[in-house]
């Protein structure tokens, strides 16, 4: 072995190997916006998309379809919300606009600030569920007692698969006033 | 040559010879002593783990306190016991056998190893800080780890961080070793297969080691730092965590036998007297099981809800994994095949190594199948499976090797009879273990619980007693080998009659500098 090379050569394969470290360890939080991008690209994992800015009147409904669309209302453990959709389930045609809407009451004695997180099933639905409107695109404040009643604005896009004819639009609601901007104006209050 | 004149000295004296030491040899053992003190006490939490399952109903420990043990049993054996037990095999092994006079980074080595009693002290003592250590099993998903988990759970994630590092260096080490310091003539596909495996282990180690630590990094942000990566309410995902973790988890399961795989391949032409079968194929089938590793990680989420071709693509790529697999298999049982074989110790754990980790393997087909594996998804037949092929697996290859090569250690041959032992009282151990625990699996059972329904009650009983057994038959490994330390029959270079390789052609014990002038190289012979 020839011994003033070795060293040299060691330098080269470490800082090689430290650069593949590096990268790995960068690769796993770019997996992070990757994964992200993978759920909205393929629709995988119930995630629905943002708001959908469409002409409403512009909208073609196919008449020979009827879709069940399906509600559901979670809260997580510590949220304590009373949460509910005005009707279990409707039935509506692609392309067709159609509003629900969810009531959701504050029993405690402390304003707190809720965030509704949607999910679909089938996955192969999330894509095709358009929402024009959402209170799941916003933070929700409501006073100690408060009631509110929380719309939705959705529709079918006719390009769900021919093999769905039932759709279930399932949200979570979970307590995030220490997080929140309105935390503040929760303090206020 | 004064200066080659003064690296002839011996180990220094004292505490400071094992503070200080970058020898491969002194890093070597420090490594596998470090690793049979974790096997004890992971082992220790794994029996109270059985001494609560020995009877239906909560007998000595609270369910959080049983919590903490599946944990901790499971982090100990895998980062503790396991993985530093082959880092310290490859240290001793892998310079004798490519003729290297040391390690290629001598004092990086000895960072990575000295940072690791750092890092099982900091663990270990979050079972007593306030409200107990990690509980949240060895896989710590979120947001059980993260919103759920213990306060010590910060402690946990830097132990994490300091272990992820040893190994990372340990890894740069080894390959560096591999590629610079290979002794003239020994060319890559000339090396030992221990040497080979490592190298690859090693690969795997850089690639997916960084991202345990990004998961661990995450976790952290998410706990103290208001991030929400993992966190539904802020837009994270949980089951994002279950990808990450497992993209670095199941390369992980391939770190943990790869290197075994090298052991084996080493004794097995020993003791049968034969060259080993398709060396080449070895190779190559380590190398595709390596590749492989990366793309299988969601066979261990397959409930996650997964669309049905995801399910399809990760059912097929790990079934074909059993292809690679079963070429090694096939080779080790060609090369035993009208072979001049003896049963010594090591060969003795060789064997059983090949028989059940098969067995192992045969139940992994069964669980990647995607359709039952909704059935046996956390049950104890997925505990019966990965502990196959993790203890008659690794770890009896980590025996095996202990026995195989602790004669060129210390220079004298071990106890033959208390090592027979040792192998039987372990094989009836682990088999009466862990066989039972397919049943119930297959009956329902589920994993992490620390009670159960009456009609699992018979297995349990058998699996408990069989833990104690294996688990109390280790101290006759820790006896063997300090009495072979002690003294015995002199060992000579060779020690066994079939043994090829570099290693054996050093006296026996090894001296504290070795191959300082490379080997001649007519000594190095193909595979």
């Amino acid at each position: 072995m020839n011994n003033d090379v070795t060293p040299v050569n060691n330098k080269k394969v470490v800082k090689k190997l430290l650069l593949a470290v590096a990268g790995m360890f960068v690769f796993g939080f770019a997996l992070v916006p990757l994964y992200d991008v993978i759920c909205d690209i393929t629709g995988l994992n119930g995630k629905t998309g943002g708001r959908v800015e469409v002409a409403e009147a512009g909208l073609l409904v196919d008449e020979s379809r009827e879709i069940t669309v399906q509600f559901v209302a979670h809260h997580n453990a510590e949220m304590g919300w009373d949460f509910q959709p005005s009707v279990a389930q409707m039935t509506v045609r692609p392309g067709e606009v159609n509003v629900v809407s969810y009531r959701v009451s504050n029993p405690r004695a402390t304003a707190m600030v809720g965030q509704a997180i949607p999910s679909v099933a089938p996955n192969a639905a999330a894509a095709h569920l358009n929402k024009i409107e959402c209170f799941c695109f916003e933070e929700q404040l409501l006073a100690a007692g408060e009631t509110a009643d929380m719309p939705i604005r959705f529709f079918v896009d006719p390009a769900l698969p021919a093999n769905i004819s039932k759709v279930t639009l399932s949200y979570t609601l979970y307590d995030i006033t220490d997080k929140s901007n309105k935390a503040q104006a929760v303090a206020i209050r | 040559m004064s200066a080659a004149h003064d690296h002839h000295h011996g180990p220094a004296k004292g505490l400071s010879r094992w503070l200080f030491t970058t020898n491969h040899k002194d890093i070597g053992t420090l490594y596998l002593w470090f690793s049979f003190a974790m096997f004890l006490l992971g082992g220790t939490f794994a029996l109270v783990i059985r001494a609560e399952l020995f009877q239906p109903g909560l007998q000595f420990v609270e369910p959080n306190f049983f919590n903490q043990m599946t944990t901790m049993h499971g982090l100990v054996m895998v980062f503790g016991a396991v993985m530093p037990a082959f880092v310290g095999l490859a240290n001793w092994m892998i310079p004798l056998m490519i003729g290297a006079p040391d390690m290629a980074l001598p004092r990086m080595n000895n960072w990575s190893f000295w940072i690791l009693p750092f890092a099982f002290a900091m663990l270990v003592s979050t079972l007593f800080m306030e409200g107990g250590g990690p509980n949240f099993g060895w896989t710590f998903y979120a947001p059980l780890s993260t919103t759920y988990g213990p306060p010590s759970t910060t402690f946990f994630i830097f132990a994490v961080h300091i272990m992820g590092a040893s190994s990372i260096m340990g890894a740069i080490n080894v390959i560096a070793t591999i590629l610079n310091m290979r002794a003239p003539g020994m060319t890559l596909m000339k090396m030992p297969l221990f040497v080979w495996t490592w190298l690859i282990t090693a690969y795997l180690l850089i690639a997916v080691m960084p991202v345990l630590a990004g998961v661990v990094t995450m976790m952290l942000f998410d706990i103290h730092f208001g991030t929400s990566f993992f966190n539904a309410a802020g837009g994270g995902d949980p089951v994002l965590f279950q990808h990450l973790f497992w993209f670095f988890g199941h390369p992980e399961v391939y770190i943990m036998i790869l290197p075994a795989f090298g052991i084996v391949s080493a004794i097995i032409p020993t003791f049968a007297r034969k060259r080993l079968f398709g060396y080449d194929s070895m190779v190559y089938a380590t190398a595709s099981i390596a590749f492989l590793s990366f793309i299988v990680w969601a066979h261990h989420m397959f409930t996650v809800g997964m669309p049905l071709a995801g399910q399809l693509f990760f059912m097929y790529a790990t079934m074909l994994i059993a292809v690679p697999t079963g070429v090694k298999v096939f080779n080790w049982v060609a090369t035993m095949f009208r072979g001049a074989m003896t049963f010594e110790t090591p060969m003795l754990f060789a064997i059983a190594f090949v028989v059940l980790f098969t067995l192992g393997g045969f139940t992994g087909v069964m669980l990647a199948i995607t359709p039952v594996d909704f059935q046996y998804h956390d049950t104890y037949f997925v505990v019966a499976h990965f502990h196959y092929v993790l203890v008659p697996g690794a770890v009896f290859s980590l025996m095996a090797a202990t026995y195989y090569w602790l004669p060129k250690w210390t220079g004298y041959m071990y106890d033959e009879t208390l090592g027979k032992l040792h192998f039987w009282l372990s094989f009836i151990g682990v088999n009466l273990l862990f066989f039972p625990q397919h049943f119930l699996g297959l009956a329902g059972m589920p994993r992490r619980i620390p009670d159960y329904a009456l009609q699992f009650a018979n297995f349990n009983w058998i699996s408990s007693v069989g833990g104690f057994l294996f688990g109390f038959s280790q101290l006759i490994l820790l006896f063997v080998v300090i009495k072979c330390i002690k003294g015995g029959k002199k060992a000579t270079d060779q020690v066994w009659e079939g043994a090829q390789g570099l290693e054996w052609t050093v006296p026996s014990p090894a001296p504290y500098h070795t191959f300082e002038t490379p080997p001649d190289p007519s000594l190095i012979k193909a595979q």
